[in-house]
């Protein structure tokens, strides 16, 4: 049996294969400002009265806060009352975050779960060995309302990641390398499994960034093996007892040489439109991100620290920080990286989702080029249909917002 | 049921970005959304809707975000029905649950804008009424089909809290 089809037979409570579909037990249930409006409105619209368990599911405002406008505050305020009238577990904005960095930290997330979220980086939790997968507002209330969700299982494909990583080489680069290989369907309905010397080497936040963007080849969820990094990650933040499943069979596996793997940028205008950054040539940009669910932590902020120290932001740039968590801000606050980042002229913004989506907080204009550490380069993804967003890791980011344009951190140290 | 509306062609990999774009996410009334409607694919595409429309795409249609509001924003349109050669799999759960007709035909159906297309939805067949050509959509699995005819996820769940009352 494959990782995914184990872990669903225990929330089935029978033996399931790939391909057939089944009604599972959830272990939480996650939704956020966009999301959990229109699941609120469904599960009432069902005859629905009381949630299946309060303590299994999570509402997180996180894209649209702090809420910027009228119509964006009135949904986290039906968020946050039917989360008390319903117990369910409510994380305000200054005491959460970003969703998929919140969970796994906070220690709701665990080995073994099945996690639905209504959003599709909900994958990210994979990194964990959870099964954990996006579905829409009907099924997070269907699952809200009886802890269950269909669900067909995956067939597994395994990569195995081996040599060894190139300086400025890490996880964003690996799992953007990887679509570029199979594209932005090449796992499809599928569980990837990322493994092998390289991948047990990786630290968590690497590992999340790799999970987050299983979705971007078109997974249903991508798994990481449970081992010592996981574990030690999980010392004192485990709110529950669990159980680690051991990997099993693959479907498919697929060998990738890692060693001559160089910094990655994805172009517009897809997620597997992947090039190595020297190729780019003089691509001149108007604006950097940092942070999102993909490359907002602690480990990423440090990253484009250890470019940006000392350094200017170019004047034709605006770079956007953005710690994912609160959590996160502060111990960047300590670690002293924040005032790196103000020194060298970027803007530090609170956690929010806000220029990913191109919802606010830095949304493009027509013509405007970003360097973004996010994980989609859709037409129109951060702003004016006509604006482009090039993806890349934290310190290619950082590089770039110094020279104006796209950079390999090797061009400033 | 047999629904017969004129195409309207899109390519691959339209994701939900520019099914919807995020600027409009923060209604979720399907009206609404459908004035929006694949706006993100082409500025003018929602004036190029009428009522009946039927969408005929390429290979990951619905690929990117889990956001619901892109299948509502299509039912609001007043588009009937959804043939892609296949769809990334959030899309094609969320479009199941709200009852937004979808057919997945491999092979592809060949049709011009405007064509007259006619679906069979239980038989599984799509019919270019213009080009006089016929293909076959892949059959749903028996649940998928139980949610289908129960009109969507919500009414499948109305059914079973009613009758645990």
């Amino acid at each position: 049996m494959t990782l995914a089809e184990k872990i669903l037979s225990q929330k089935v409570g029978r033996e399931v294969r790939a391909d057939e579909i089944v009604m599972a037990k959830v272990d939480l249930v996650l939704a956020n400002d966009i999301t959990a409006p229109l699941a609120i409105k469904e599960f009432q619209k069902m005859g629905g009265k009381r949630v299946f368990d309060g303590n299994k599911i999570v509402f997180v405002p996180d894209h649209y806060t702090p809420c910027k406008d009228v119509q964006s505050a009135e949904n986290v305020r039906l968020m946050r009352e039917f989360a008390k009238e319903q117990g369910i577990i409510f994380y305000e904005i200054g005491r959460g975050g970003i969703e998929h960095a919140l969970l796994p930290d906070e220690g709701l997330v665990l080995p073994g779960d099945l996690v639905v979220g209504a959003d599709s980086h909900t994958c990210t939790y994979g990194a964990l060995s959870a099964f954990a997968t996006g579905v829409g507002s009907t099924d997070a209330a269907y699952a809200m309302a009886f802890g269950e969700i269909w669900l067909r299982v995956p067939k597994t494909t395994r990569f195995i990641y081996k040599g060894y990583l190139r300086p400025w080489v890490g996880g964003k680069d690996l799992i953007l390398f990887t679509i570029g290989k199979i594209g932005v369907d090449g796992a499809r309905y599928k569980a990837m499994e990322f493994t092998g010397e390289v991948i047990s080497r990786l630290n968590m936040a690497e590992r999340f960034t790799m999970t987050n963007m299983a979705i971007e080849a078109g997974a249903k969820t991508g798994f990481i093996p449970f081992d010592s990094t996981t574990n030690d990650y999980l010392k004192g933040r485990a709110q529950r007892e669990f159980t680690p499943f051991d990997l099993g069979e693959a479907d498919e596996i697929i060998e990738i040489d890692c060693s001559q793997i160089e910094p990655q940028v994805a172009c517009p205008f897809s997620p597997a439109n992947v090039k190595p950054v020297w190729e780019l040539g003089n691509i001149r940009i108007n604006q950097v991100v940092i942070g999102s669910c993909t490359n907002g932590r602690l480990e990423d902020l440090r990253e484009a620290v250890r470019v940006l120290k000392g350094k200017k932001v170019h004047t034709d740039v605006r770079l956007i920080v953005i710690p994912a968590t609160y959590k996160i801000w502060e111990d960047a606050l300590r670690e002293g990286l924040i005032e790196i980042f103000l020194s060298a002229g970027a803007v530090v913004s609170p956690p929010t989702c806000g220029p990913c989506l191109g919802g606010h907080m830095g949304v493009l204009g027509r013509g405007e080029r970003a360097v973004a550490t996010t994980n989609r380069n859709f037409p129109g993804r951060m702003g004016h249909r006509e604006s482009e967003v090039y993806l890349a890791n934290p310190a290619v980011a950082a590089a770039s917002a110094i020279m104006g344009r796209i950079a390999h951190p090797k061009e400033v140290l | 049921m047999r629904l017969r509306g004129k195409a309207l062609l899109l390519g691959d990999d339209v994701d939900t970005d520019q099914i919807i774009p995020a600027v409009y996410l923060t209604s979720t009334d399907p009206q609404e959304l459908g004035k929006h409607c694949l706006e993100g694919y082409r500025e003018d595409f929602p004036s190029r809707i009428k009522p009946g429309s039927i969408l005929i795409a390429g290979d990951n249609f619905g690929c990117g975000s889990s956001r619901e509001h892109a299948p509502w924003a299509i039912k609001g349109a007043g588009i009937q029905c959804v043939i892609a050669k296949s769809f990334a799999r959030i899309f094609y759960r969320n479009a199941i649950n709200i009852g937004l007709p979808i057919l997945e035909c491999p092979e592809g159906l060949p049709a011009d804008e405007g064509d007259e297309i006619e679906v069979d939805l239980e038989g599984g067949v799509i019919r270019n009424i213009t080009k006089g050509e016929e293909r076959r959509a892949e059959p749903f699995p028996s649940f998928l089909q139980e949610i289908i005819q129960a009109g969507g996820l919500l009414e499948y769940a109305r059914r079973r809290i009613s009758g645990r009352a």
